[in-house]
């Protein structure tokens, strides 16, 4: 076969593009879970919080958190009567261990369990420059540890500070709201111990989920509305001091 | 064709340009992951990977397949919708294979008081004692069984 130098170099970029997409196979997929038929989001139930710190010792067993280090963590506010702006928040080592006793005094107490919103329109995927972390066809966010740089841009993105990079792996690291369970039927670790059912894991594309009823019964709030991230961690009977 | 007479070096020169292109092409099938661009500008397959992960709490469900006896105690108590794993910890290993882990008795004493220590913080409704003052040390199970922790019988407390 005579090639000219002409036709070859016309065929080869052709003949590279058609190998490509050879190479391109379809990627396995979870056994019995279809990721279109879900999109998961948490109830934060405050008025059943009793600040007991089972979510964040769960969450820290089952995703092997490091010391010192919070996928999920609860905050106790401590509001005066007239000062509003000025909450008074702890949260000794997130809450892990519970909280010191408060006496009975002016204005009021309540916890507040905070985690990753799992944003639809997240701002910490929305910096990662190689495409490490992402939100699933099935609303979650989670970080792609073999693509992470550890730059930390998402870490500053975040407006809910619910990012941290692993000290050991160098890559961002965060709540991933059990995916490996709730892939396979389970609720997070964290709605699993929870004992007043404060925390309710729910997928919104269920008709069947109590969280349509919920929503349409409850005042629900969730955090920083204004910065627009799509947020659903829902959190019902919020206080407007909490930031 | 007398326009391009002079122009082969042009010619040459743009065939390195395409030499590059295929070179690229050619590397970046290589590098780029299969799965990369599946669902967006990420790793399909890292889903996979994380969803992968192994499980550390089994679920109540899973406990209640064996332990139904203890389902029918809890079911009509107070701590109807406190999770097993909730008070016994992590116990995944235990529920693949009930006899490589046998899970540790918690002490009442400690764990009662994580959710009942009395606390101005805590919703109103929530039960709650100071426990020094309410049992002055004898562990919470001698009165209480946690399963169903309300007294029934007119001897005990409140």
């Amino acid at each position: 076969m005579n090639l000219s130098r002409r036709h070859f170099l016309v065929l080869a970029p052709a003949a590279a593009i058609a190998w490509k997409a050879v190479l391109a196979g379809t990627p396995d997929q979870a056994p019995n879970y279809t990721m279109s038929e879900h999109w998961w989001g948490m109830l934060i139930d405050i008025p059943k919080c009793i600040g007991c710190g089972n979510c964040v010792r769960a969450c820290a067993t089952e995703n092997d958190v490091p010391e010192g280090y919070f996928r999920t963590w609860v905050e106790r506010y401590h509001v005066e009567d007239e000062d509003m702006t000025n909450p008074e928040v702890i949260s000794p080592d997130g809450g892990k261990e519970g909280f010191p006793v408060a006496k009975e005094d002016a204005g009021k107490y309540f916890f507040v369990p905070k985690m990753c919103n799992h944003c639809a329109d997240s701002p910490c995927t929305q910096v990662c420059p190689v495409g490490a972390t992402f939100v699933t066809p099935d609303g979650a966010v989670l970080v792609d540890q073999k693509y992470c740089l550890g730059c930390a841009y998402c870490v500053q993105a975040c407006p809910y500070g619910c990012r941290y990079i692993h000290p050991e792996k160098k890559v961002a690291d965060k709540c991933t709201l059990c995916y490996h369970r709730i892939t396979k039927g389970l609720t997070t670790a964290c709605c699993e111990n929870c004992p007043t059912g404060a925390r309710q894991l729910v997928d919104l594309k269920n008709p069947k989920d109590p969280i349509h009823e919920f929503l349409k019964t409850h005042s629900v709030q969730v955090l920083k509305p204004q910065m627009a991230t799509g947020a659903k961690a829902y959190y019902n009977g919020l206080d407007g001091s909490v930031r | 064709m007398s326009a391009f007479k002079d122009a082969g070096h042009l010619f040459r020169f743009a065939g390195l340009f395409v030499l590059a292109f295929i070179i690229f092409l050619v590397v970046r099938g290589y590098v780029v992951p299969k799965s990369f661009g599946q669902y967006g500008h990420y790793r399909g397959n890292a889903i996979t990977e994380i969803a992968a992960r192994p499980v550390k709490f089994a679920g109540h469900e899973t406990c209640e397949t064996c332990h139904s006896d203890v389902l029918d105690v809890k079911s009509k108590g107070k701590h109807a919708h406190v999770n097993c794993e909730a008070c016994h910890g992590a116990l995944a290993r235990h529920a693949d294979d009930p006899s490589a882990v046998t899970p540790a008795k918690p002490d009442t004493a400690v764990l009662c008081a994580r959710c009942h220590t009395a606390s101005a913080a805590k919703p109103k409704g929530f039960p709650q004692v100071d426990p020094a003052d309410h049992s002055n040390g004898v562990p919470c199970e001698t009165c209480h069984q946690p399963h169903s922790p309300a007294i029934t019988d007119a001897g005990g407390a409140k």
